[in-house]
């Protein structure tokens, strides 16, 4: 089915954030992303510098997507966990509910087995505040004028002036 | 669908080329990351095979400035064009907020287009969305090929619904930013429907 448009608020956002920054912390992390499966950065939280973070959601995106793909071939719903394994960084990635992906970046200060444990816990507490976030979009979109309702032709085309 | 984040005050739009293989889709692509300013573009990911054809999607994300106090962000993709790639091009249309079709306007790629028009139709519709219903676009590009179709013929096959529609070269840029806009455009003017 279409998937419904995603707005996220301030209080959501902050609540979003404290997860992972105590994800980061549990897991020894040294970094960790909140991608939908559109493949938007949702949030990010740990020691990041140098990473592209918007090239990782979309990429963290299709991957996942493909590897849903196969799992379909294969006869399974999905495959919830991804975990690649590198030289010096690794890479964990977990469904969350129904359309968001985390990714935990860790390195050899963490382990396998601790990413695993902690991430269980928040990716149910995202779950679960994903799923609010939804219920509250769903209920402002209805009947409501859009935030957006204002923008003219004019707004939209100084986009494009340069 | 869009994502508004109303704490970094941003929204974000999902935009995807769609067309037969070899039609030009990763160069409108490529034109646009070689024409914008850098700080508006951010890196382009290509995921091609060594002959350079598109094995699953190009990437670029740009920033197009902001509106009302929320910087408009949007994700362009491309999808492989070649015909066995279907399962690679379901997957990237997922959450798309508007589409670009590239048709190529040469003779004897009229049936590849309008195989390629279907398929997008029925990718679309197996993810809830209606072609006539969400912001569209389509170019008819390689214009300056001596083999190009007549622009009529064309309109006919490929835009019967009469979508807005632009001639392009894309290898010299003509018609490629006037699409982008003009798809943008259309993503846009949906925000502003929303809830309504």
């Amino acid at each position: 089915m279409m998937e419904s448009q995603l707005v996220m608020q301030q209080e959501d956002f902050d609540r979003v954030l404290a997860i992972i920054q105590k994800l980061v912390r549990d897991a020894n992390a040294k970094g960790i992303f909140v991608v939908d499966k559109a493949g938007q950065l949702i949030a990010e939280a740990g020691e990041l510098q140098g990473i592209d973070s918007t090239s990782l959601a979309s990429l963290t995106a299709g991957c996942v997507a493909a590897t849903g793909g196969l799992a379909k071939i294969v006869g399974e719903e999905e495959f919830p966990i991804h975990f690649h394994q590198g030289q010096r960084d690794n890479l964990h990635m977990t469904l969350v509910g129904d359309r968001m992906i985390l990714v935990v970046v860790f390195d050899e200060r963490s382990s396998l087995g601790l990413v695993r444990l902690r991430v269980k816990k928040a990716g149910n507490e995202l779950a679960k505040l994903f799923e609010e976030v939804k219920k509250k979009t769903e209920s402002a979109m209805q009947g409501q004028e859009s935030p957006f309702a204002e923008i003219t032709d004019d707004d939209i085309d100084n986009l494009f002036s340069d | 669908m869009s994502f508004i984040n109303y704490s970094s005050r941003e929204i974000n739009c999902k935009i995807v080329y769609y067309g037969p293989g070899l039609c030009g889709k990763t160069t409108n692509l490529q034109h646009i990351y070689l024409k914008t300013n850098p700080d508006v573009k951010g890196k382009m990911i290509s995921l091609a095979t060594e002959t350079e054809r598109t094995l699953f999607f190009d990437f670029l994300p740009l920033a197009l400035g902001e509106i009302r106090g929320f910087k408009t962000r949007f994700h362009l993709y491309t999808v492989p064009g070649q015909v066995f790639y279907d399962a690679s091009r379901k997957l990237i249309l997922k959450g798309v907020d508007g589409v670009v079709f590239v048709a190529d306007s040469q003779i004897e790629r009229m049936e590849a287009n309008l195989e390629s028009l279907d398929n997008l139709k029925v990718n679309l519709k197996e993810q809830g969305y209606d072609l006539d219903k969400i912001p569209y676009v389509i170019q008819y590009n390689k214009r300056d090929l001596p083999n190009a179709a007549p622009l009529e013929e064309m309109q006919k096959l490929c835009n019967p619904m009469g979508a807005v529609e632009f001639e392009a070269c894309a290898t010299t840029g003509e018609g490629v930013f006037e699409t982008l806009k003009a798809v943008a455009k259309g993503v846009l003017a949906d925000l502003k429907k929303m809830g309504s």
